[in-house]
């Protein structure tokens, strides 16, 4: 198992405006899944190019096992990426395409074969080796081109939007897959992404890239309970900011003073709480009196536009229990201290 | 009638090719064939027999036409083939320009440039020689070369090098196993126009070698203008043979039943 750390990376593209990638230092545990997570065009694929070996960096250094790989051809870096779309070689068959890696290495015809088969087996297309890729579904060129990385058992996988060319009902099987795969091989994983519930749901951490910047590192649930900024927090679907200032364990605002977890810093900021950890009771600490202002059906969830005074509150709710509480009911809501959190007040102009 | 249209089309298509060589074949084993006669007095091997022997020629040339074809296609190849990728491939300033100048051999004609082209070769040393004549023949073939290539390219995706790459091929073991795979099909195409139109100059060979490198087109002249119609029909015949060879090989490459030809489309 393999430690993968960037440190300080940093790629400008000609012309650019800002750099694709500034000072991105981050570090892979072995046998975990990492995934940079970002909108597109934050240079989180010009990072795993970076890994890869396919682009070089102005600046900064990757390691794998505390030894730079900087200065390593792409082929010799056992850091293997597997690109969006793909790419199946399309004038081979599906065996070839999979037991390419092993060829160019000089692996043995017989043990390519060996490994091959079992590759087939592990990713379903036991069979299929003798098709060309055009023949095979979405589904399986996805899980080929995996399997055709996997075979390799490299040091460090780097998997570029795995699931993002793929219909919704196999994006499912295609994570169960990638998650059971990388827990059996414990081959440490760099994953991009876009979509922040795909992020949650495979990553043991998540590195948020924007505008080629590391916003925020850490374990999924941390994005959620205590954002970094509020970039960060809107990024996760948070809703609700409040400027004012906390001291003494209080937040003072519009809202009056509310209790703040104990960890809470003082200071000017922004008060927030998640949409899904309002409570629509009354509460022994930080209870208001809210107004429904409007209902919005979400299909799993119904949002609740609420008012306290004059200060907006978003609540995410079951439709049934928003159901109980039509525009214009007036309600008793709770803001758990354990949700509330402070962040640093917006900078300006962005 | 559908099929009647086809079969229509098939056999003018056969005829409008293959008519003309006729009378080429039957002059070279013509004895004595004039006016207002439809067939030759008598036939003979004599014309064959005098072009296949070595005052004609005939061979040395052959093998010297082969030879300069040969040698122009592979340096076509060697500046067409990464000049067509980087036409193909990227995109840079002054493009149109670079493409417009290498068509530019393809829309002046060859003997608007060729009589500089022989006072450069002659304080160069070049002209006379080989060598010179297969720099002259590089002038209609590049733009073949690089214009195929480039097509090639454009519908090459680069993604499939970056994934061979990671996937641990050297840069020689990519293009070996992935590109050239991919382009094949190109590269035969626009290698079959670069020997063709080597191998049919006459112009620039003409001026360019001075005389002194005799290919198969000169000669042929020759004796066309000399009036010898029989061996002018035994050598036509000669001449057309690397054409029809050279296609024969290459059509199951050519009308796509090649499987390489998949590797050039982008997914």
């Amino acid at each position: 198992m393999t430690r993968l750390a960037l440190h300080d990376l940093t790629l400008a593209y000609p012309n650019a405006a800002i750099p694709a990638l500034d000072r991105l230092s981050l570090t892979v545990a072995p046998g975990t899944i990492t995934a940079l997570l970002g909108p597109s065009g934050c240079g989180k694929t010009t990072a795993m190019k970076l890994i890869a070996g396919l682009l070089s960096p102005q600046s900064g250094d990757i390691s794998l096992d505390g030894q730079s790989i900087l200065a390593l051809p792409p082929e010799r870096r056992g850091a293997v990426m597997v690109f969006q779309n793909h790419l199946l070689f399309p004038f081979m068959t599906l065996a070839e395409n999979i037991g390419f890696g092993l060829k160019m290495r000089g692996t043995p015809t017989a043990e390519i074969t060996t490994r091959v088969g079992q590759m087939l087996d592990r990713v379903r297309l036991t069979g299929l080796g003798a098709r060309r890729p055009a023949d095979l579904s979405g589904g399986q060129q996805q899980r080929a081109a995996l399997a055709r990385a996997l075979v390799l058992r490299p040091r460090v996988l780097l998997l570029d939007e795995p699931l993002a060319n793929l219909d919704a009902h196999l994006r499912g099987e295609m994570r169960a897959l990638i998650l059971s795969l990388q827990r059996e091989t414990g081959i440490t994983t760099l994953f991009v992404t876009h979509d922040q519930e795909e992020a949650v749901v495979i990553a043991d951490r998540i590195a948020l890239i924007l505008a080629g910047r590391l916003a925020q590192e850490g374990p999924p649930a941390t994005f959620y309970t205590r954002p970094a900024t509020a970039t960060v927090a809107r990024f996760f679907g948070g809703m609700n900011f409040l400027p004012g200032h906390a001291s003494g364990g209080q937040f003072h605002s519009a809202l009056g003073p509310l209790t703040l977890p104990a960890e809470a810093p003082d200071g000017p900021g922004l008060l927030t709480i998640r949409p899904e950890a309002v409570l629509l009771a009354a509460g022994p600490v930080n209870s208001r009196t809210a107004r429904v202002a409007a209902h919005a059906f979400l299909g799993t969830q119904s949002r609740l536009h609420l008012v306290v005074g004059d200060t907006p509150l978003q609540a995410l709710v079951p439709p049934a229990e928003a159901a109980r509480f039509p525009p214009g009911t007036d309600l008793a809501i709770t803001l758990p201290t354990e949700a509330l959190w402070v962040l640093p007040p917006d900078p300006p102009a962005t | 009638m559908r099929r009647s249209l086809q079969l229509l089309a098939g056999a003018a298509l056969i005829g409008w090719l293959v008519l003309p060589l006729i009378p080429l074949a039957v002059w070279s084993f013509a004895h004595g064939w004039r006016f207002p006669a439809l067939l030759p007095q008598a036939l003979t091997l004599d014309a064959w027999r005098y072009a296949l022997s070595d005052t004609a020629g005939v061979t040395a040339s052959l093998v010297l036409t082969t030879g300069i074809a040969l040698a122009t296609t592979a340096l076509a190849a060697l500046i067409g083939i990464p000049a067509g990728r980087a036409l193909g491939l990227h995109q840079f300033s002054g493009k149109p320009a670079v493409q417009l100048f290498l068509l530019a051999p393809a829309l002046v004609p060859g003997i608007a440039v060729v009589f500089g082209l022989h006072g450069i070769f002659l304080t160069l040393g070049l002209a006379g020689t080989v060598p010179g004549v297969i720099l002259a023949h590089l002038i209609p073939t590049l733009p073949y070369m690089t214009l195929v290539m480039a097509g090639v390219f454009a519908n090459f995706d680069p993604g499939y090098e970056a994934q061979a790459r990671s996937l641990g091929a050297s840069r020689v073991q990519v293009f070996r196993h992935i590109t050239l795979p991919a382009i094949l099909p190109g590269i035969v195409t626009g290698a079959l126009f670069a020997f063709l139109v080597s191998w049919s100059q006459y112009l620039l060979t003409l001026v360019i070698g001075g005389g002194r490198v005799q290919t198969l087109p000169l000669l042929l002249f020759t004796f066309a203008t000399s009036g010898r119609n029989d061996v002018t029909g035994a050598i036509a015949l000669i001449y057309i043979l690397p054409g029809l060879l050279i296609v024969a090989l290459t059509a199951r490459t050519l009308t796509g039943r090649s499987p390489a030809l998949a590797g050039t489309l982008r997914p």
